[in-house]
C-alpha cells in the first residue's frame, strides 16, 4: 500500500494540473515584466523574479499542509475563522494602503492581504457549521447561520474598498446549494439578473411587453394536462415590472458615474461614437485595451516574448488581473482555449474528488474551494474578454502576487491533504 | 440535479469563453493589425526627392538641406533662455508659447521648434546645440530652384492634407506632396520610396527597440530624376517679355509634342513657396484674385482664339472641296448678314484664299464657312461636319497632356446650339462668327499652339507633352510618341501655309520680320467684354498670335495670347517673333525691339476697369 507518508494518496492529475497553471501562469508574467537587459530568472528585484520567490514559499507552504494531521484543519476551523475576521477589523486600525485599497498588513518583508486568508477560513468554517450533526440547511435558522458565516467578511472587505474580493464569497452559497439549500433561489437571483440587464438595455415597457409576450406563449403551447394557476404568474409579472421600474430609478440615483459608465460598457449601452472614444480612453480603457490585445494575437498568438502590447505595457495590471491578456496576445486562440479547457478539467477533477469524499466536511470545503476558485476564474477571464464589467480579482495560479499565490495554494492543498485520507476518516 | 449544478456552470461558463475567444480572436482578427498596432511605431527614412532638368540638361529644381530645431519638453533643463533664444532668432515670448505648445502635444514626444532655419543659422546654433538639453537638430530636405521661372509648370510641394491622407495609404500626416504642375504629375517617380523602420514602444510612447529585430523594414528607394521638355533659355526669356503684361505662351517643338515654354503672366518666383515663409507669400498669392498669378493662364485660359482660327476655316473648305485656291470673295469693307454689315479691317476688294489670309478678311472666311454649310442639305449635317473637323486639331476636348491642369476650351455642336437658340431656329448665318474665331469658340493657349503644331506638320500632331526622360532608361509613355492625325489631307496645308508665310511678307505681320527665318503665321485680334459689379463693359482687345519657323522642317510652333494687348501683331506678334528668334538663333538681333517689349506693361489697361472712372479702349498708345 503506497499509502504511507504525506505525498502516499495525493490526487497527482490536480497537482499536475496545478502545477501547469502556475508555471503557464509564471511565463507570462515573465512576458510582461521582462526588460531589454538580460537578467536572471532569479533576480529577486524584478516581477518574475518575486514570483519565483512566491512559487518557493507556496511550496513550503504545501510541505507544511502535507505534514500537518488533517482534522487539525476541521478541529481549528473555527479559530481560524475568528482569527481571519479579526485580521479584517484590524486593517481598519492598522491597515497599510496600496493602489486606494487599505488590504494589506505590512510585515516588513512581505504584505499580508487577510482578504485571501479569510478565502481559507471562511471555506473551512462554513464546512464545518454545515457538517455539524445538529445542523439542518433546510431550515430558516441554520439558513442564516450560514449566510452570517459567509457574509461577515464579505461586509468587512467591502469598505477597504475591495467589492472584488468581496463579491468572491457569494461564490460559498454553491456549497449550500450542493448541501439542499434550494435551487430556486438561484433561478431568482439570474432571473433578477437578466431583468436588470435586459431593462437598461431596452427599457421598462419593452421589458414589460416581453414577459407578458412569454407568459402568452407559454400558455398557448403548453399541453392542455398541465395547469399553471393564473394568479401566481401574475403576481410574478407585476412584481417584475415593479422590479424593472426600480432599475431605471437606482441606476440614475443610486449608482455613480463611474458604475453607470461600466455598465454602459459592458451592455453596450452607448451608441454615440464619439462618446465611446471618450469612455474608452478613461473608464473602458482597460477593457478596450485588454480586448485589442486579445483580438490582435489571432489564432496562433504572435509567440513568447513577441507580443508588442504586451512589451509596450499597453494593457494595465497585466502581471495582475489582466494577465490572461498576454495570453492571448502571444499565445492566440491555442493559447487561451489551451487554458480555458485546462481550467474546466482541473475544476472537474476537483468535483469529481469531492464527491468521492465520506467525510461530510470535506466534501463541503472540497465545494468551498472549487466555487472560489471558479468564481475567480469566471468573473476575472469574462472581465478581460470584455464579457463582464470591470471587477477586479485575480486569476487564481496565473496573476502575480504573493498572497493569492500561496493562500490559493493553501486553500487547494488542504483540500488534497483531506483527500489523500479520506479512507482513513472512513474507518 | 444538485450534485451536478456547479460541474454545469463550470462547462457552460468553459464554452462561454471559448466562444467569445473565437469571436475575438478568430473572427475580428484580420492579419494587417500588425501594421496597425498601436505598439510599433514606424520611423521612415525618407529618400532624396529627384531632380529636375531641362530639355538640355540644365538643372531646374533641386534640393537643399533644411535644419529643424526639436525639443522633447521632459528633457529640457532649465537653461539661459535669452541666450538661447539669441541662437535662435526668435522672440522670449514666440520661445515660451512655443514650448508650451510642445508640452501640451507631449511631454515625451518631439515637437518643432523653429522649422527650417537658414544654413547661417544653423551653423552658429550647431556648436552650441550640446549645451541644451531636451533640443536637438533635425536636417530636412527642401526643393532648390536653379530659376526663377517656371513657377506653375515645375509646381510646388506642401504637406499632405487630410484628403490625400484619407485618399492615398502611402502618405503619413507631416509628409510632402507635390501639389501642382510636375511636382503633382511625376510624384511618385520624383519622391522615390520611403524606407520603413519598425519600432517597439510603450504606452507612453517611448522606444524599447526594433521590433522583431528589423525583419520587416525595407530601405529607402531612391527618387529617380527627369528630364523635361522646357527649354530653359527660352521659358526664363518669355517670363522676362510678359513682364507686366498678362497672358499665356506655350511653344511647342511640332516633330516631337515636345513643350518648350509654357509661360503664364503674371508668374513669381518657385523659390517663394519654399521655406519659412511659404504659407505668407502662398496666401498672397492665392488670394491675388485680379492677377491671378497661380492660375497658369497657358493651359487655364480660354479666350475666344480669333483670326488664326481662319487657317482652319480655309483647310476645312479645301477638304470638303467647297473652295479651291482660286476662289474669289469680295469683301464690302465687310459682309452681311441679314441686313446687317459686320465691319473688316483688311481694306476691300476682291480676295482669294492667299490674301484672305495674310490680309485676315472677315468677308472672305465669312464666305468660306458659308460654303461649307451650304454644301451639306441640313445645317445639323454641315455643323457635324465642321465639328469632326475642328475636333481633330485637339480643340474642344482635353488635350490628354501630361500636366494635373488643364481647360478643354469650346468647338459648339448642334446640341449647343439645338440648347442655346432652339432646334431648327439657327443657321450657318446665326453662327457666322465662328468663321472669324469669334462667337461660341473658346482654346487655349495650349491648344493654339498645339493646332499651330499640326498645320506645321502638314497634318498631325504628337500630343503635346513635358516629361522627356525619367531616370536613366528614359521611357516615357507611347501615347506621346504615336502621331494624331486630322481630317485634313496633307496637300490642302501648302496653300494655307503659303498665306500664313505671307502674313509677315505683304500682310498684319510685314512690321516683326525676323532677318534670315521664314516664318508662317496669324495675327487675332479678340474683342472681349467682362463683368464687374454687375455692369458688362467692353475693353480693349486681346492680342493673339500664332506661328511656326522655319516655314520648311518647322522647329518651333507657338501660341502667343496677350490681355488686352490690342490688335494681333502689335504684343503677341511681337513677342512671338523675339521667342522665335531666341529659339532658333540663340540670339535677338532686333535690340530696340526686345528693349520695348521687355519694357511695355500693360498694367494701366488692367487698372482701367477698376478706376472707376470712364475710359477708352483699343488706344494706339506707345
Amino acid at each position: 500500500m503506497s499509502g504511507r507518508g504525506p505525498f502516499g494518496r495525493l490526487d497527482w492529475i490536480s497537482v499536475i494540473l496545478y502545477a501547469l497553471l502556475v508555471f503557464i501562469g509564471w511565463l507570462n508574467i515573465y512576458s510582461t515584466s521582462v526588460g531589454d537587459a538580460d537578467t536572471s530568472i532569479f533576480d529577486f528585484s524584478t516581477l518574475y523574479g518575486k514570483q519565483l520567490f512566491f512559487m518557493g514559499v507556496a511550496f513550503l507552504g504545501i510541505i507544511f499542509v502535507l505534514f500537518v494531521e488533517s482534522n487539525f484543519f476541521e478541529r481549528f476551523s473555527s479559530i481560524f475563522y475568528v482569527v481571519s475576521i479579526i485580521l479584517l477589523l484590524g486593517l481598519f486600525v492598522f491597515g497599510k494602503t496600496i493602489a486606494g485599497a487599505t488590504s494589506w498588513y505590512d510585515l516588513g518583508f512581505f504584505n499580508l492581504q487577510p482578504s485571501e486568508l479569510a478565502k481559507v477560513t471562511t471555506s473551512l468554517a462554513l464546512a464545518k457549521f454545515l457538517s455539524d450533526i445538529q445542523t439542518d440547511i433546510r431550515t430558516g435558522k441554520h439558513q442564516i447561520y450560514a449566510l452570517i458565516i459567509i457574509l461577515l467578511p464579505a461586509i468587512l472587505i467591502l469598505p477597504q474598498p475591495d467589492p472584488g474580493s468581496s463579491l468572491i464569497y457569494f461564490s460559498l452559497f454553491f456549497v449550500l446549494f450542493r448541501e439542499g439549500f434550494p435551487i430556486y433561489y438561484l433561478g431568482i437571483l439570474i432571473f433578477a439578473v437578466v431583468l436588470f440587464a435586459t431593462t437598461l438595455m431596452f427599457g421598462t415597457v419593452w421589458v414589460s411587453i416581453g414577459l407578458i409576450i412569454l407568459t402568452l406563449l407559454v400558455y398557448t403551447f403548453k399541453k392542455a394536462s398541465v395547469k399553471i394557476p393564473l394568479l401566481p404568474v401574475l403576481g410574478v409579472i407585476v412584481v417584475s415590472i415593479l422590479f424593472s421600474l426600480s432599475v431605471n430609478f437606482v441606476f440614475e440615483n443610486v449608482f455613480e458615474q463611474r458604475h453607470r459608465d461600466r455598465f454602459a460598457l459592458w451592455l453596450s449601452l452607448e451608441k454615440d461614437e464619439d462618446k465611446l472614444d471618450e469612455i474608452r480612453k478613461t473608464i473602458g480603457y482597460n477593457t478596450y485595451q485588454s480586448e485589442k490585445a486579445i483580438e490582435s494575437g489571432g489564432f496562433t498568438g504572435k509567440g513568447f516574448l513577441e507580443g508588442t502590447r504586451t512589451k509596450g505595457d499597453f494593457v494595465p495590471e497585466q502581471h495582475t488581473d489582466y494577465i490572461f491578456s498576454s495570453v492571448g496576445e502571444e499565445w492566440g486562440f491555442l493559447g487561451t482555449a489551451t487554458v480555458i479547457l485546462l481550467f474546466s478539467l482541473f475544476f472537474l477533477r476537483l468535483i469529481y474528488i469531492a464527491e468521492r469524499q465520506k467525510s461530510d466536511f470535506s466534501r463541503m470545503y472540497g465545494y468551498g474551494v472549487i466555487s472560489i476558485l471558479v468564481f475567480h476564474y469566471f468573473i476575472n477571464i469574462g472581465m478581460v474578454i470584455g464579457l463582464l464589467p470591470t471587477i477586479g480579482v485575480p486569476l487564481p495560479f496565473f496573476s502575480y502576487g504573493g498572497s493569492g499565490l500561496i493562500f490559493f495554494t493553501m486553500l487547494l492543498f488542504i483540500f488534497l491533504k483531506l483527500d489523500s485520507n479520506r479512507l482513513k476518516d472512513g474507518i | 440535479m444538485k450534485k451536478l449544478l456547479l460541474s454545469s456552470v463550470i462547462v457552460l461558463i468553459g464554452f462561454t469563453f471559448i466562444g467569445r475567444l473565437s469571436y475575438l480572436q478568430l473572427f475580428r482578427f484580420s492579419p494587417d493589425q500588425i501594421l496597425d498596432d498601436p505598439a510599433i511605431k514606424k520611423v521612415y527614412d525618407y529618400p532624396e526627392r529627384g531632380y529636375i532638368y531641362d530639355r538640355d540638361g540644365k538643372l531646374l529644381v533641386g534640393n537643399q538641406p533644411a535644419y529643424d530645431v526639436m525639443v522633447i519638453p521632459r528633457e529640457v533643463k532649465p537653461l539661459d533662455t535669452l541666450e538661447f533664444c539669441g541662437l535662435l532668432g526668435i522672440e522670449k515670448g514666440e520661445f515660451l508659447s512655443k514650448m508650451e505648445k510642445a508640452r501640451v502635444y507631449s511631454p515625451r514626444l518631439p515637437s518643432v521648434l523653429v522649422p527650417q532655419l537658414s544654413k547661417e543659422d544653423y551653423a552658429k546654433l550647431q556648436e552650441k546645440m550640446r549645451h541644451y538639453n531636451g533640443f536637438y537638430i533635425q536636417k530636412r530636405s527642401l526643393r532648390y530652384y536653379n530659376t526663377k521661372s517656371a513657377a506653375n509648370v515645375l509646381g510646388y510641394i506642401s504637406e499632405v492634407n487630410e484628403w490625400d491622407l484619407k485618399n492615398n495609404p502611402y502618405y503619413v500626416a507631416g509628409e510632402l506632396k507635390g501639389r501642382t504642375g510636375i511636382e503633382q504629375q511625376y510624384e511618385e517617380i520624383l519622391r522615390g520610396q520611403k524606407g520603413v523602420k519598425h519600432i517597439q514602444k510603450d504606452r507612453f510612447n517611448r522606444d524599447i527597440g526594433p521590433y522583431k529585430e528589423g525583419k520587416l523594414d525595407t530601405l529607402p528607394q531612391q527618387g529617380k530624376e527627369i528630364h523635361i521638355t522646357l527649354d530653359k533659355t527660352l521659358q526664363e526669356y518669355g517670363e522676362k517679355l510678359m513682364h507686366g503684361k498678362r497672358g499665356g505662351i506655350v511653344a511647342i517643338e511640332p516633330k516631337s509634342g515636345e513643350i518648350l515654354a509654357m509661360i503664364s503672366g503674371p508668374t513669381y518666383d518657385p523659390a517663394l513657396l519654399v521655406g519659412r515663409e511659404r504659407s505668407k507669400n502662398y496666401s498672397k498669392l492665392h488670394y491675388d484674385t485680379i492677377s491671378k498669378p497661380t492660375w497658369d493662364r497657358s493651359i487655364l485660359a480660354q479666350p475666344s482664339p480669333g483670326s488664326p482660327f481662319k487657317t482652319l476655316n480655309a483647310l476645312i473648305g479645301l477638304q470638303e472641296g467647297v473652295i479651291n485656291e482660286d476662289t474669289k470673295i469680295r469683301c464690302y469693307h465687310g459682309f452681311y448678314v441679314g441686313n446687317t454689315l459686320r465691319g473688316c479691317h483688311c481694306g476691300g476688294g476682291v480676295r482669294d484664299l492667299n490674301s484672305g489670309i495674310y490680309q485676315s478678311c472677315n468677308a472672305y472666311f465669312a464666305g468660306v464657312f458659308r460654303k461649307i454649310f451650304d454644301k451639306y442639305n441640313t445645317t445639323d449635317k454641315g455643323m457635324d461636319v465642321w465639328e469632326k473637323h475642328m475636333k481633330s486639331f485637339g480643340l474642344g476636348g482635353y488635350l490628354g497632356t501630361d500636366l494635373p491642369t488643364g481647360a478643354p476650351g469650346r468647338i459648339p455642336d448642334v446640341a449647343y446650339y439645338d440648347k442655346w437658340y432652339g432646334d431648327g431656329r439657327w443657321a450657318a448665318s446665326t453662327i457666322i462668327s465662328n468663321s472669324i474665331g469669334q462667337g461660341e469658340i473658346a482654346a487655349t493657349p495650349l491648344q493654339l499652339a498645339n493646332m499651330t503644331a499640326a498645320i506645321a506638320n502638314r497634318g498631325y500632331f504628337y500630343t503635346p507633352h513635358i516629361i522627356k526622360s525619367i531616370g536613366n532608361n528614359g521611357k516615357i509613355d507611347p501615347k506621346y510618341t504615336e502621331p494624331n492625325y486630322t481630317t485634313i489631307d496633307r496637300k490642302h496645308f501648302d496653300p494655307v501655309i503659303e498665306g500664313m508665310a505671307n502674313v509677315y511678307n505683304y500682310g498684319t505681320a510685314r512690321w516683326v520680320k525676323i532677318p534670315g527665318i521664314d516664318i508662317a503665321g496669324k495675327t487675332g485680334t479678340v474683342e472681349n467684354y467682362i463683368r464687374i459689379d454687375g455692369e458688362r463693359m467692353q475693353l480693349t482687345d486681346h492680342s493673339v498670335f500664332v506661328a511656326f519657323a522655319p516655314v520648311e522642317n518647322p522647329q518651333i510652333a507657338l501660341a502667343v495670347y496677350i490681355e488686352n494687348g490690342y490688335y494681333g501683331s502689335r504684343y503677341a506678334g511681337h513677342i512671338a517673333s523675339l521667342l522665335i528668334e531666341k529659339y532658333i538663333k540663340g540670339e535677338i538681333t532686333r535690340t530696340d525691339l526686345e528693349k520695348r517689349m521687355l519694357e511695355k506693361t500693360l498694367e494701366h489697361e488692367y487698372a482701367k476697369p477698376y478706376s472707376g472712372e470712364p475710359f477708352k479702349i483699343n488706344e494706339y498708345v506707345w
